[in-house]
C-alpha cells in the first residue's frame, strides 16, 4: 500500500495528466446532445450575455446587408399573399391553426469553419423553441434545433457529421439525402440518388416534408455537378447550398404544430 | 504588479482577444487562430507540474464553455500542459527550470523562444484538430488545418511577444 502510494506520488504529474485527459475525451464523446446542451444551460447566462453583447457591435456593421434581405424577403412574401389572395380559399372555421409556426431569431455565434458546426440562436425554450425543430434562413434551409434553454437554443448546421436532411429534386420529384463532408461551406453532397433519376447542373433541391422537421418545398441548394456512381448502385453529387452560411444572421425556427400527432401516428405501425 | 495579477489580466486578455476578435477572423474560409494557449507558454519555468495541468484544464474548459465544444480544447490544452516540461528540458537543458521567470523574448532571446512556441502550438493544435475530426481516414485533411492554423498563430503569438516586449522591460527596470 505505502509503495503504491510512493509511486503516485513519484509520477503524480502523469497521473494527473491521465486523469484529465480521461475526464476530457469523456466530454468530448458525450458531447453530441447531453454534454453540449448541458454546458450551454451552465454557462447560458454568461456566455449568452457576451455573445450578445459583442453580436450587438457586429450588428450594425451589416445593416445593410441585412436590409436588403429583409427587403427582398417582404417582396417575395408579397407576391406569395397575392398568389393565395387569388385562389381565394374557403374559410376553415372549425380548424384554422397552420401546419407549421415561423419563429423569427437572431443568430449569436456560427462557426462555418470546423468539421461540426453549430448554430447558437437567442430564443429558447421561454419563446416556444423545442428541440428537432428546423432553422432556416431567408435564403433556405439552415440547421436543426439539438439543445434549448430557457433564452438561447443551440442547433447543428447543415455543416455537421450528423446533419442530414431528406430531399427532393425539383424537376423530378425523386428523394435523395444530403450531408456535408466539408471543408468548404458553400459546397454540400446529395446521396442516395437512384440511377435512373436524370441530373442537370443547376437543378433546385428541396426539403421533402418526410421528417416533420421541415416543411416541404423550402430550398436546399442546386446541383453543382453529378458525380455518377462506377459501380452502378446509387449516384451522388455535389450541391451549391442556398444558405451562405458564412452570412447567417436572422433566421427562422421552424415549429410543427401537428408534430405530436404525426410521432403519435407513426407508433400505431405494427412492429415489423 | 504581482505576478499573480499579471497571470490574471494575462488570462482573461487573452481570452477576450481570443472569443470575440479572434474566433470571428477566418483566414481563406475556414483556417482560425488559436492564440490563447500563449497563456500556457508564458507561465514561469518553476511551476509545480499539477498546477500546471490544472491551470490548462481550467484555460481549455473555458475556452470550451464559450465555443460550445466540450472537452475539445480541454483535451488538447491539457496535453500541451503535459509536454511542456519535456519541451522546455529539451531546448534549454534541465538548469532553468528551478528559477521562477516566465520564459519570454527578451530573457530567452528569438531563436529559443521561436522553437519553444513552435512545438508548443504544433502540439496543441494537431491535437486540437484530430480531437475535432476524431477519424484516421481524414487525418490528410488533419494535417493540413493544424499546419495552416499553426502558421497564423505562431505568427500573431510572436507579434503580441513583440508588443509587450518593451514594457516587460520598462517594468523590469522600475522593479529594480
Amino acid at each position: 500500500m505505502y509503495n503504491l502510494l510512493r509511486f503516485l506520488q513519484k509520477y503524480n504529474f502523469v497521473f494527473l495528466f491521465l486523469v484529465l485527459e480521461v475526464i476530457a475525451i469523456m466530454m468530448l464523446a458525450n458531447s453530441h446532445t447531453y454534454h453540449r446542451s448541458k454546458i450551454i444551460n451552465s454557462s447560458s447566462s454568461f456566455a449568452g450575455y457576451m455573445f450578445n453583447f459583442r453580436a450587438n457591435f457586429a450588428d450594425y456593421f451589416t445593416l445593410q446587408h441585412t436590409n436588403e434581405l429583409l427587403l427582398k424577403e417582404n417582396a417575395e412574401l408579397h407576391r406569395k399573399l397575392e398568389y393565395y389572395r387569388k385562389q381565394q380559399f374557403p374559410v376553415d372555421t372549425l380548424y384554422s391553426k397552420p401546419d407549421f409556426d415561423y419563429i423569427p431569431a437572431r443568430v449569436i455565434s456560427n462557426t462555418v469553419h470546423l468539421r461540426n458546426n453549430y448554430i447558437v440562436i437567442d430564443k429558447g425554450s421561454r419563446q416556444g423553441i423545442a428541440k428537432d425543430m428546423g432553422i432556416m434562413s431567408s435564403e433556405g434551409v439552415a440547421g436543426i434545433v439539438t439543445g434549448v434553454t430557457e433564452n438561447y437554443s443551440v442547433a447543428i448546421s447543415l455543416l455537421h457529421k450528423y446533419a442530414n436532411i431528406s430531399v427532393r429534386f425539383k424537376h423530378s420529384d425523386q428523394l435523395a439525402n444530403v450531408t456535408w463532408n466539408g471543408p468548404d461551406f458553400r459546397i454540400g453532397n446529395i446521396v442516395d440518388i437512384p440511377t435512373y433519376v436524370n441530373m442537370k447542373n443547376g437543378d433546385t433541391v428541396m426539403t421533402s416534408g418526410n421528417s416533420f422537421i421541415f416543411p416541404e418545398g423550402i430550398i436546399v441548394g442546386t446541383i453543382d455537378e453529378p458525380i455518377e456512381s462506377p459501380s452502378g448502385d446509387m449516384n451522388a453529387a455535389t450541391l451549391l447550398f442556398a444558405t451562405d452560411f458564412n452570412k447567417l444572421k436572422s433566421v427562422f425556427v421552424i415549429k410543427n404544430n401537428n408534430k405530436f400527432e404525426l410521432n403519435n401516428l407513426n407508433k400505431l405501425r405494427p412492429d415489423e | 504588479m504581482s505576478r499573480y495579477l499579471i497571470n490574471t489580466l494575462r488570462f482573461i486578455g487573452l481570452l477576450a482577444l481570443q472569443l470575440l476578435v479572434l474566433n470571428y477572423i477566418r483566414i481563406n474560409g475556414y483556417i482560425n487562430p488559436y492564440i490563447y494557449i500563449l497563456f500556457m507558454m508564458l507561465l514561469p519555468f518553476g511551476i509545480k507540474g499539477w498546477v500546471l495541468l490544472l491551470w490548462g484544464f481550467v484555460l481549455g474548459y473555458t475556452v470550451d464553455v464559450f465555443m460550445a465544444t466540450p472537452g475539445l480544447h480541454t483535451g488538447a490544452t491539457v496535453l500541451m500542459a503535459f509536454m511542456r516540461p519535456t519541451i522546455i528540458r529539451m531546448s534549454s537543458g534541465a538548469q532553468q527550470s528551478e528559477n521562477l521567470f516566465e520564459p519570454s523574448l527578451s530573457k530567452m532571446g528569438i531563436n529559443w523562444f521561436f522553437s519553444y512556441s513552435l512545438s508548443l502550438v504544433v502540439i496543441h493544435h494537431f491535437a486540437l484538430f484530430f480531437l475535432e475530426s476524431f477519424s484516421i481516414a481524414q487525418i490528410g485533411n488533419t494535417l493540413l488545418r493544424t499546419l495552416y492554423s499553426v502558421v497564423f498563430t505562431q505568427a500573431i503569438i510572436l507579434l503580441l511577444m513583440f508588443m509587450f516586449k518593451s514594457g516587460s522591460k520598462s517594468a523590469e527596470r522600475r522593479a529594480l
